[in-house]
């Protein structure tokens, strides 16, 4: 008799060539205004200049892969979990989940994701059972249901139920974040967007997160996409590894793969090579903002 | 079972917003005893008429306005404000992501609104109630409670309609918001009749949902005016409701396919 994990792993080999998600030739632009460009020549509205966030990007994601995405900051990173999100429109180019196109099945798409961001975003004043009793309702869940297996995974990340009834304001960010992973895979999605999801984590917190996907990917059905900024927890938890810069995914591979293409042994050799940025300066970066 | 799940997802806003009005509990005190202190000013303004009789009609007169005008005032701004207020506490990417109808995220939001205004109007009426000596023997009160309900939807159109200035523009849509929420105030009589408006004001007043509803309340406490004496303001504001819900959902929806394009449907500006 076959256990979960070996269930898990036959189904995976059969769902191997299933494409959960498919980005073909997707561009997002936005216009950010000229700093003092406005006049009583343009009315006093300014002027404008496109920035190309996402700059005809194509992947395809297999169902149950773990997919890093990898970039300095404003490579187009957000833009793509956002467009992925079902937040954003594509300016041109087509994103579909599980067949499904965000844009035109908006309703079903929403039905498949779910996503933790860097920022915890939750009502602060609320308790997490507060929080996840409101997710719950809103995914059509039945809320007993719903705060039984937030509880549980709660309880398998460490914390207690007694932290459960906490103010969210008065939890450290790691407890906050263990909460923002919990009410999402409450509703068991089968695509999870990881938005930095170990950012300013506490080491053993970052740990318990990192230990507590690789346990998702053994017994759920999901696909995962994750941004990050630790290169060891992407050659750990990602099957591929897509390196994007100004909007375009400049490398994709597996960490193996990247490697042997640069001839290193270093992901931040990898990563200095197809950006020009050095992993030191990201981060400095990202601590400045 | 679809419904059921439309049902409960409606809910889910009316429950997470009670359990912030809790937990704000001092923010509401302060809200609360700010309403009572100004229904209590406006309706002192009344004693200064000599007449016995038209004094406590006059004071009975201004405190309509005033209870009634904090019940719209709430309704416009926790309809208005929704928007604001999830981008402030960092929810609304999560709220615009999950897969309900926006009708029913509206509707939730609206019912909270409603239930919200109706709780905070019933403390300050106590409150001014007790410190006025009212008369309330002739007062056709299921009446006045009806022109409420009747103009909940009018208002809540209004407040849709108003919740896409935050929608739009992050930064100066939320005090916008209190612009539309000033010219009502100008032009609906809340204090004064309509009359005393100067003439090219007089049209706006007649195209308010709370012109309509302020007459019905009063026809129906000072004067005790039975429910079918009321019925030529009802009908107004069932119209106005009627064309102005759609209008809200229709101006809504656009301005998030809006939102969703340029990239403003996010949590910091």
């Amino acid at each position: 008799m076959l256990t979960v994990n070996e269930e898990k792993k036959t189904e995976n080999h059969s769902s191997a060539s299933q494409v959960a998600v498919e980005c073909r030739d997707v561009c997002k632009s936005f216009y950010e205004e000229i700093k003092d460009s406005r006049s009583w020549k343009n009315l006093f509205l300014g002027k404008k200049r496109e920035v190309k966030a996402v700059h005809q990007i194509s992947f395809q994601i297999r169902r149950n892969e773990v997919f890093g995405l990898l970039g300095p900051n404003g490579s187009g990173k957000s833009t793509l979990i956002r467009l992925l999100s079902t937040l954003l429109f594509p300016d041109r180019g087509q994103l579909t989940i599980f067949g499904h196109d965000v844009v035109r099945d908006q309703r079903q798409v929403r039905r498949f994701i779910n996503r933790v961001s860097v920022e915890a975003s939750f009502f602060k004043k609320l308790s997490a059972i507060e929080n996840l009793r409101y997710a719950a309702r809103i995914y059509g869940l039945n809320t007993s249901e719903g705060e039984r297996k937030a509880l549980s995974i709660l309880r398998r990340l460490g914390m207690n139920e007694d932290k459960a009834q906490t103010s969210l304001e008065n939890l450290s960010r790691g407890m906050q974040q263990k909460v923002a992973i919990a009410r999402a895979l409450m509703t068991s999605p089968t695509l999870l967007l990881l938005d930095e999801p170990t950012t300013g984590l506490d080491p053993k917190s970052k740990r318990d997160v990192q230990e507590y996907v690789e346990e998702v990917m053994e017994t759920h059905d999901a696909t995962i996409i994750l941004t990050t900024h630790d290169m060891d927890e992407a050659e750990r938890l990602c099957d591929r590894i897509a390196i994007i810069d100004h909007g375009k995914i400049v490398a994709m591979d597996t960490a193996e793969g990247l490697k042997k293409q640069i001839g290193t042994a270093s992901m931040e050799e990898v990563f200095f090579r197809f950006t020009g940025k050095s992993w030191e300066d990201v981060l400095a970066d990202e601590n400045t903002e | 079972m679809k419904i059921q799940n439309e049902l409960n997802a409606m809910y889910a806003f009316v429950e997470r917003s009670f359990d912030l009005v809790r937990r704000y509990i001092t923010w509401e005190i302060v809200f609360v005893f700010y309403n009572i202190v100004n229904a209590l000013t406006i309706g002192l303004i009344g004693t200064t008429i000599k007449n016995q009789e038209q004094r406590a009609e006059m004071i009975l007169y201004l405190v309509i306005g005033a209870l009634f005008w904090g019940f719209m005032s709430v309704i416009f701004e926790e309809v208005s404000n929704s928007i604001t207020w999830e981008r402030w506490e960092g929810t609304i990417e999560y709220t615009f992501m999950a897969p309900i109808r926006r009708i029913t995220h509206l509707t939730g939001m609206c019912l909270f609104a409603i239930l919200y205004g109706l709780a905070r109007t019933a403390i300050v009426l106590v409150a001014v109630a007790s410190f006025f000596d009212f008369s309330l023997q002739k007062a056709n009160l299921i009446g006045a409670l009806l022109v409420l309900a009747v103009a909940s939807p009018a208002f809540i159109g209004l407040g849709l309609i108003a919740a896409v200035l935050p929608l739009l523009s992050p930064e100066r849509g939320a005090q916008a918001t209190h612009i539309i929420q000033g010219i009502i105030l100008l032009v609906s009589g809340v204090y004064y009749d309509v009359s005393v408006l100067p003439a090219w004001l007089q049209p706006l007043a007649y195209l308010s949902p709370g012109t309509y509803a302020l007459q019905a309340v009063r026809k129906a406490i000072l004067d005790g005016a039975a429910i079918t004496s009321l019925w030529p303001d009802l009908l107004a504001l069932i119209g106005i409701g009627m064309i102005l819900i759609p209008l809200g959902l229709f101006v809504f929806s656009t301005a998030e396919k809006y939102a969703m394009r340029t990239g403003k449907l996010k949590r910091n500006g």
